[in-house]
């Protein structure tokens, strides 16, 4: 078998291997049961609770934990603002790289905090070290909001009648220390023994082979890389992110990072198994989540190995596949698969130039954000899980005839509305926004000029692509986009926020109210939400709302771009 | 709200400490043991220090093998791709002037025989590597240009092929910049 395609297998089994027992730990995590870490982490989380001023034990209702994590965002904005804008002249900038402008910096510290990584300046001349290092901590504790309000969702589920529902720095703190932390340092260590740089020092210069001087950037890249795989960050160090040589030296370290990608998203759903007891439901929502990618995956690895029809026109041979953009160390098999673990889960790296996939290639990254809830970001992406759910439920209650419930509570008319409106935010800020500048655009060519990089259709996805990676928080981006202007910098800003906050405290309040509902123990005439039909009906939904929000834009780029070209 | 924001702005403080801190200070520790001890390692020939040993770099003379097209001419402190659809005019032009200026220079060479990776630009710019298709179509141009028989050319970049990890996973390929250096090496 071809040795392109086996590599793709073993990065997919592993993370699935690796994933399960993870899940049983995070599960532990969440629950606050024993595991064979607390020895080295209960000394440090007391040292948090105690020097944050702290009472771990202190239950919340909903509110009090959107309340919280609201907060404590905020200040996290304020201070990357200051920091971005005034790391020129702050300390560890051996290379002199600027202060931001005040919209770049809005964009870059909305962009960070709400997990997204969406990067409109590019690592090696945007940043100073300790620019590089800020973003690295939003990259740790971003991820940790976004786990610890799955936590919040998950507890909320499990109990049968309250409105405690843990405390939200606990499940913030627990995140960042427990989970994450080790897991970096993990894949830290290995890239640094790879050759990916982990240093204070500036510029590095060598004379090549041909007499041209080089500069080569470095710095404190190792540490950055490992949490923005692992938290579905992906801001990278440098600005072409793991296509960099530094930052991805060899196929071993694409493999861990890699598989960091997929592996939280996918072991918190095995941990919602373990929290709420029922693994049945657990396997149901990792089996519809698989499916949605197995099939974006097929699609992306066929296109991108089958190569660019418009250069097999030119008479050349294409052994290994498509290359624009592409690292012949990992191959278009291996770029297509990344292309897609990265946009199912928010993360946003990139191994390989998007921008230059074949169309439907493309595609399948626009789709993988568009639907969102294919394992997702951490956290997150079982939030937007969770809404599918919610509206499965309700749909197949009416056609069935009985009164929709979920875990034991009923599903009434409260909960759907804000199921709904979450569901339909997404598509929203997506074609209103690619509206908005096609219209731009199309009404002043010339004084958008440096917007698109490649004319047509494809231009059009550029705009497409910019605006749906901002509402999933993904972060990665067709990069041709000219986007460090005030326009893309705020309009993307606002998406980012809209995107990430509305989508926590819609399925949080749900939880919330849910929560506090009456228990109804399972009877003959309850909907059984552990079953593979109930599987093939979220399936369903969620292929029904994407299709009908996005076939019209998918059709006028990727869509029409692959006809053209026939 | 209010309650929430004392809280929290000391945890931030404890953050910053614990993950930008000693976090990075673990690592920074850890990877003194790493080979190149962090700072990069370099590749060196003659005594003298040519390159980095991940980094690819420019390769235009007749006489060495070159390396992929670069969007940014290999420039390692401003790295970056072509950011070019598949189907953009100007970018397929690009590639058949570069397929053309390929055939030009390396006249015993077929069209057909030309891989993709030889005429397109990589993901950073900054691509080590060439596929092995890529190395052999270049091995007579290489050898006229040396005045070297075409079999040792041809035995050296075979002896300079990187196997799939463990055999198994991944692409085939061969390194620029240490089959240059060896190349020179080559009597």
């Amino acid at each position: 078998m071809n040795t392109e395609i086996l590599g793709v297998l073993l990065m997919y089994l592993l993370t699935v291997a690796l994933a399960i027992p993870l899940g049983r730990y995070i599960g532990k995590v969440f629950e606050s049961d024993r595991t064979w870490l607390d020895r080295l982490f209960n000394p440090v989380d007391k040292t948090f609770f105690k020097l944050g001023g702290i009472d771990p034990k202190k239950e919340m209702n909903w509110k009090q934990h959107l309340s919280a994590l609201l907060t404590i965002n905020l200040v996290w904005f304020l201070l990357s603002m200051f920091v971005l804008m005034n790391m020129g002249w702050l300390p560890l900038n051996p290379d002199g790289n600027p202060s931001m402008t005040a919209d770049l910096a809005f964009n870059t510290s909305v962009s960070f905090v709400t997990n997204t990584n969406l990067q409109h300046y590019s690592g090696e001349t945007g940043l100073s070290y300790l620019g590089q290092l800020i973003l690295m901590l939003w990259q740790f504790i971003s991820a940790a909001t976004g786990i610890a309000i799955c936590a919040v969702v998950f507890r909320a589920m499990k109990e049968k009648t309250t409105d405690k529902l843990g405390n939200f720095y606990s499940y913030l703190v627990r995140s960042a220390t427990r989970i994450l932390f080790p897991l970096a340092v993990v894949v830290a260590l290995i890239l640094a023994f790879n050759g990916t740089p982990m240093n204070f020092e500036g510029k590095a210069q060598y004379v090549s082979m041909q007499g041209d001087t080089v500069n080569v950037s470095r710095g404190p890249a190792a540490a950055m890389i490992a949490i923005k795989q692992l938290g579905t960050n992906g801001g990278g160090y440098y600005g072409p992110n793991s296509a960099h040589p530094l930052e991805n030296p060899n196929y071993f370290t694409n493999i861990v990072e890699n598989l960091s990608i997929l592996l939280i998203p996918i072991a918190l759903v095995f941990a919602l198994g373990y929290v709420i007891k029922r693994k049945k439901i657990a396997w149901m929502v990792f089996a519809v989540m698989t499916l949605g990618f197995l099939l974006l995956l097929f699609n992306a690895v066929y296109f991108e190995m089958k190569g660019n029809p418009a250069i097999a026109k030119m008479g050349i041979a294409q052994p290994l596949g498509s290359m624009e953009g592409k690292e012949v160390r990992f191959g278009p098999a291996a770029s297509a698969y990344w292309g897609v673990t990265t946009t199912v889960t928010s993360n946003g790296s990139v191994n390989s130039m998007h921008d230059s996939f074949t169309p439907l290639a493309g595609m399948s990254a626009l789709l993988g954000m568009m639907i969102n809830s294919f394992y997702g970001g951490v956290g997150v992406g079982f939030l937007n899980f969770y809404i599918f759910i919610i509206i499965a439920v309700f749909i197949s209650g009416l056609m069935v005839g009985r009164t929709p419930e979920f875990l034991g509570k009923k599903i009434e008319a409260k909960e759907m509305k804000i199921a709904a409106i979450i569901a339909l935010l997404h598509p929203l800020l997506i074609l209103a926004g690619t509206a908005l500048s096609s219209y731009l655009y199309a009404h002043n060519p010339a004084a958008y000029a440096g917007w698109l990089n490649n004319p047509g259709n494809h231009g059009f996805s550029e705009m497409l692509y910019e605006f749906t990676s901002s509402s999933a928080n993904n972060g990665s981006g067709f990069e041709g986009l000219g986007d460090n202007t005030p326009f893309w910098n705020i309009a993307c800003g606002i998406v980012m926020l809209l995107a990430r906050f509305l989508p926590i405290i819609g399925p949080v309040a749900i939880a919330g109210i849910l929560a506090k509902k009456k228990y109804i123990p399972e009877s003959a005439g309850t909907l059984k939400t552990d079953t593979g039909t109930f599987g093939i009906m979220v399936f369903v939904v969620i292929f029904i709302v994407a299709a009908l929000s996005f076939f019209p834009a998918l059709a006028l780029g990727p869509i029409a771009e692959y006809f053209g070209m026939k | 709200m209010k309650q929430n924001i004392l809280p929290a702005i000391r945890l931030t403080l404890v953050c910053m400490v614990f993950f930008m801190g000693i976090y990075s200070l673990l690592i920074l520790a850890g990877a003194q043991l790493a080979p190149g001890k962090g700072k990069g390692e370099t590749a060196t020939a003659n005594n003298r220090v040519v390159g980095w040993k991940l980094l690819g770099q420019e390769f235009t003379d007749d006489k060495y093998f070159w390396s992929r097209p670069s969007a940014v001419d290999y420039n390692a402190a401003g790295s970056g791709g072509s950011n070019k659809g598949p189907s953009n005019p100007d970018y397929l032009k690009q590639v058949q002037d570069r397929i053309d200026s390929f055939l030009v220079h390396n006249p015993a060479v077929k069209k057909g025989e030309v891989p993709s990776d030889l005429v397109t630009a990589s993901g950073a710019g900054l691509d080590p590597h060439i596929s092995v298709q890529g190395a052999y179509v270049q091995v007579k141009r290489v050898a006229a240009a040396r005045n070297i028989p075409v079999e040792k050319v041809n035995a050296l970049v075979e002896n300079n092929i990187e196997q799939p990890l463990v055999g198994l996973f991944g692409t085939k390929r061969v390194n620029v910049l240490q089959l240059n250096i060896a190349l020179d090496k080559l009597k």
